[in-house]
C-alpha cells in the first residue's frame, strides 16, 4: 500500500505536464477508494440494493418494450429490422449507462453551490471532479448496463455481420468512446451549473434525450435533426455511424466512410474540451461564490 | 514556512469584490459592484487563538474563504502557512482544517468511522498517526459510543464534535471554525471549548474562529478581530473591545405588579416597560449582584434575567461612539 507515504509537495521533475499527469492519478485513485467506500455502504444492505438494481433494470427494459410493441405491428422502422435497431438501442444503452454509473452525480453541481457543500468539497485534498462524481455512487445503476448488454448479445446473435477482429474493435470503441461522450456531456453540463445554477434540465435534454434518440435508426427523423445532432452534440459518433457501417447500411447525410472510424478522435477531443470547461467553472465560481 | 517577522497567517489589504446582476426591466439588467471586503490587513502568529466577529454580512465567511484557498481574492496579499492559498490550494487544505458550523463536513449516508476512513486516505495519513489522533479525538470529545452511528441520526452537538474530529485528523497547523458552537446546548458547547483549548495548548494549532457568542470568546481567545462592512474595525483584546463599544448587559424584571419605570438604583437605567415587565441597562462591567439586591429589597420582585450584550450591539456601539 503506498497510503503510508505522504506525497511530496513539491512538483516532480516532470514540469508542469508532470504535475498535471500526477494530478490526474491521484484524482482516478481518490475517485476509485471514494467509490469503493459507497458500495460497501450498499452492501451492508444487500436486499434493499437487489431490490434498486432489479428496479432500474426492469425501468430501463420499458424503453425496449416500447420498441417491442411498435415492432409486433410493422416488420421495419425506418427501414431497419428489429435486430438492428435491437442492435442500436443495445450499444446506445450500454454506453449511456456507463457513464451514467461513473460520471452520473457530476451534474450536481448546482444543488451544491446553492446549498453551500462545494465549499466543503473545495477545502479537501482532492480534485473537485474525482469527489463530485464519487459521491453517493449508485450500483443499482448497473442495471440498465445489465439490460442494454443482454439486448445487445440477444442481437448479435441475430445480426447477420461477419465478425472480423477490425469489426469487434470497431463495436469496442463504440460502446466506450460513447461512454466517454456522454460522460462529457454529464461534466459539462455540471459546469456550466456553476455559472447558471438551474441549468440540470437543459443538460437533461442532450443526455438522456440523446439516448433516446439514439435508440432508433436514424432515419426515423428528419433530416436537420440528423445533421444537428451529428455536428452539435458529437452524439452520433456514439452509435449511428459506427453502426451504420457495422451494419452494411449507408448513412443518410452521405457523409465520408472515414468518419465512421473517427469516433475515438471525437472522444478525445471531447474529454480536453471538457475539462477546460471544468476548469474554467470551477475558476468562476472561485472568483464569485455562491 | 512563516514569514521572518513570526507572521503565520498574512493579510495585507485584501479586497474582494462581488459583480451582483440585477434585473431591473424586463431585458435589462444592471450590474452593482459590491466589495465584501474592502481592505483588511491583519497578522496571526503561530499558536494564536483569534477570534473573528462582526454582523451578518460583514464580510467574515468571504475572508475565511479567501484565507482557505475557496475564494479567489479581487486585490491584495495572502499567506497561509508561507502559501497563498488561492494559487496552491491543494497543498494549503492539507495544512488546515475547516470546520463550519452551519453544514457537516462529513458524508451524511456514511457512519462517522467510514467518513474518518475516507478523510485518511484523501489526506494521506500515516495509519498509526491516524489512529493516533482519533484515539485521542474520540477520548476528549466522547465520540466512542457514536463510531459506528450514520452523520444523518447525529444530534447537532453531536455532529459537531464530529465534524471538528475530521478536520484534525491530519495534524493541521491552522484551524478555521465557522460558528462552531450554533445550535448546541451548555454541555456540548462546554465540551466544544474545552477540547479547543486543550488542542491549542498541547498542539499549538493557530485557531482562528468566527462566532455570534461573546461568551466563545471569552472563554478562548486572547485577541479579536472585528469587520464590518468589509473593513476592519478592531483589532486587539478582549477587553478592550468592551472598552471601545461601551457594551451593556440588560437585566429584564418581572415586578408583581404594573409599577412606573424603576428609579434611583445606581449604576442602571429603565430602558424599557411593557406591563409589569421592565429593562433596565447597566455597563458590562459592573456586577450586577448589588443591582439585584437592591432592586429586591425596594420593588416587589417576581422574577428577573440578565441579558449579555450580543456582538452587534456591541460593534453598533463602536459605530456610534
Amino acid at each position: 500500500m503506498a497510503d503510508g507515504k505522504p506525497r511530496s509537495l513539491s512538483p516532480g521533475p516532470g514540469g508542469r505536464l508532470g504535475t498535471l499527469l500526477d494530478d490526474a492519478v491521484w484524482g482516478l485513485r481518490a475517485y476509485g477508494f471514494i467509490v469503493a467506500m459507497w458500495v460497501r455502504s450498499t452492501m451492508a444492505y444487500r436486499a434493499s440494493f437487489l431490490i434498486m438494481l432489479a428496479a432500474n433494470f426492469a425501468t430501463a427494459g420499458l424503453d425496449f418494450a416500447a420498441i417491442m410493441i411498435m415492432f409486433a405491428q410493422v416488420d421495419a422502422l425506418g427501414g431497419f429490422t428489429l435486430p438492428e435497431v435491437a442492435f442500436l438501442y443495445g450499444t446506445s444503452c450500454v454506453a449511456f449507462g456507463l457513464s451514467d454509473l461513473l460520471l452520473g452525480t457530476a451534474e450536481r453541481v448546482g444543488r451544491r453551490v446553492r446549498d453551500g457543500t462545494m465549499d466543503v468539497l473545495l477545502t479537501r485534498p482532492v480534485p473537485v471532479l474525482s469527489q463530485l462524481a464519487a459521491d453517493r455512487f449508485a450500483l443499482r445503476r448497473l442495471g440498465r448496463v445489465i439490460q442494454g448488454s443482454l439486448v445487445l448479445g440477444w442481437s448479435l446473435t441475430r445480426l447477420e455481420v461477419d465478425w472480423t477482429p477490425g469489426r469487434v474493435a470497431l463495436l469496442a470503441s463504440m460502446v466506450l468512446c460513447g461512454a466517454a461522450i456522454f460522460g462529457c456531456l454529464f461534466v459539462v453540463g455540471g459546469a456550466f451549473q456553476f455559472w447558471a445554477q438551474d441549468a440540470s434540465e437543459v443538460q437533461n435534454a442532450f443526455t438522456y434525450g440523446g439516448t433516446t434518440l439514439l435508440q432508433y435508426p436514424p432515419t426515423v427523423f428528419g433530416k436537420d435533426l440528423v445533421r444537428g445532432v451529428t455536428f452539435v452534440v458529437p452524439l452520433a459518433f456514439v452509435n449511428w455511424l459506427p453502426a451504420l457501417r457495422l451494419l452494411g447500411r449507408d448513412d443518410p447525410l452521405g457523409l465520408p466512410d472515414w468518419l465512421d472510424l473517427a469516433a475515438p478522435a471525437v472522444a478525445l477531443l471531447c474529454c480536453a474540451v471538457t475539462g477546460l470547461v471544468w476548469r474554467a467553472g470551477l475558476r468562476a465560481y472561485r472568483s464569485t461564490g455562491s | 514556512m512563516d514569514d521572518a517577522d513570526g507572521a503565520f497567517i498574512d493579510v495585507r489589504d485584501l479586497t474582494k469584490t462581488f459583480t451582483v446582476r440585477r434585473r431591473s426591466g424586463l431585458l435589462r439588467r444592471t450590474a452593482t459592484r459590491v466589495h465584501a471586503v474592502d481592505g483588511i490587513s491583519f497578522v496571526l502568529r503561530r499558536g494564536e487563538m483569534t477570534g473573528f466577529i462582526g454582523p451578518n454580512g460583514a464580510g467574515k465567511s468571504t475572508t475565511v474563504k479567501m484565507l482557505t484557498g475557496i475564494l479567489t481574492p479581487t486585490s491584495g496579499r495572502l499567506r497561509v502557512a508561507g502559501v497563498d492559498p488561492w494559487r496552491e490550494r491543494t497543498r494549503l487544505v492539507r495544512r488546515i482544517g475547516v470546520v463550519f458550523g452551519q453544514r457537516t463536513t462529513l458524508w451524511w449516508d456514511l457512519p462517522l468511522r467510514d467518513s474518518y476512513g475516507l478523510v485518511r486516505r484523501m489526506y494521506r495519513i500515516p495509519r498509526a498517526r491516524f489512529e493516533e489522533n482519533l484515539a485521542r479525538c474520540v477520548e476528549l470529545l466522547e465520540l466512542g459510543d457514536l463510531l459506528d452511528v450514520p452523520v444523518r441520526q447525529l444530534s447537532l452537538g453531536q455532529r459537531m464534535r464530529g465534524d471538528i474530529t475530521a478536520a484534525l485528523l491530519h495534524d493541521p497547523d491552522v484551524l478555521y471554525l465557522d460558528e462552531p458552537t450554533i445550535g448546541l446546548d451548555i454541555v456540548s458547547k462546554a465540551r466544544v471549548r474545552q477540547f479547543l483549548l486543550t488542542l491549542n495548548a498541547e498542539r499549538g494549532t493557530t485557531v482562528l474562529l468566527t462566532t455570534h457568542d461573546l461568551s466563545d470568546i471569552e472563554q478562548l481567545c486572547e485577541r479579536v478581530v472585528v469587520i464590518d462592512h468589509g473593513r476592519l474595525m478592531y483589532d486587539g483584546p478582549l477587553a478592550g473591545l468592551h472598552e471601545v463599544g461601551r457594551g451593556e448587559r440588560t437585566l429584564v424584571v418581572d415586578l408583581e405588579r404594573e409599577l412606573p419605570p424603576i428609579e434611583g438604583i445606581p449604576g442602571a437605567r429603565t430602558v424599557r416597560t411593557e406591563g409589569p415587565r421592565q429593562w433596565l441597562a447597566f455597563p458590562a462591567s459592573a456586577s450586577a449582584a448589588p443591582l439585584v439586591s437592591r432592586l429586591a429589597a425596594e420593588y416587589p420582585l417576581v422574577d428577573l434575567s440578565i441579558r449579555e450584550p450580543d456582538i452587534e450591539d456591541v460593534i453598533a456601539r463602536m459605530y456610534a461612539g
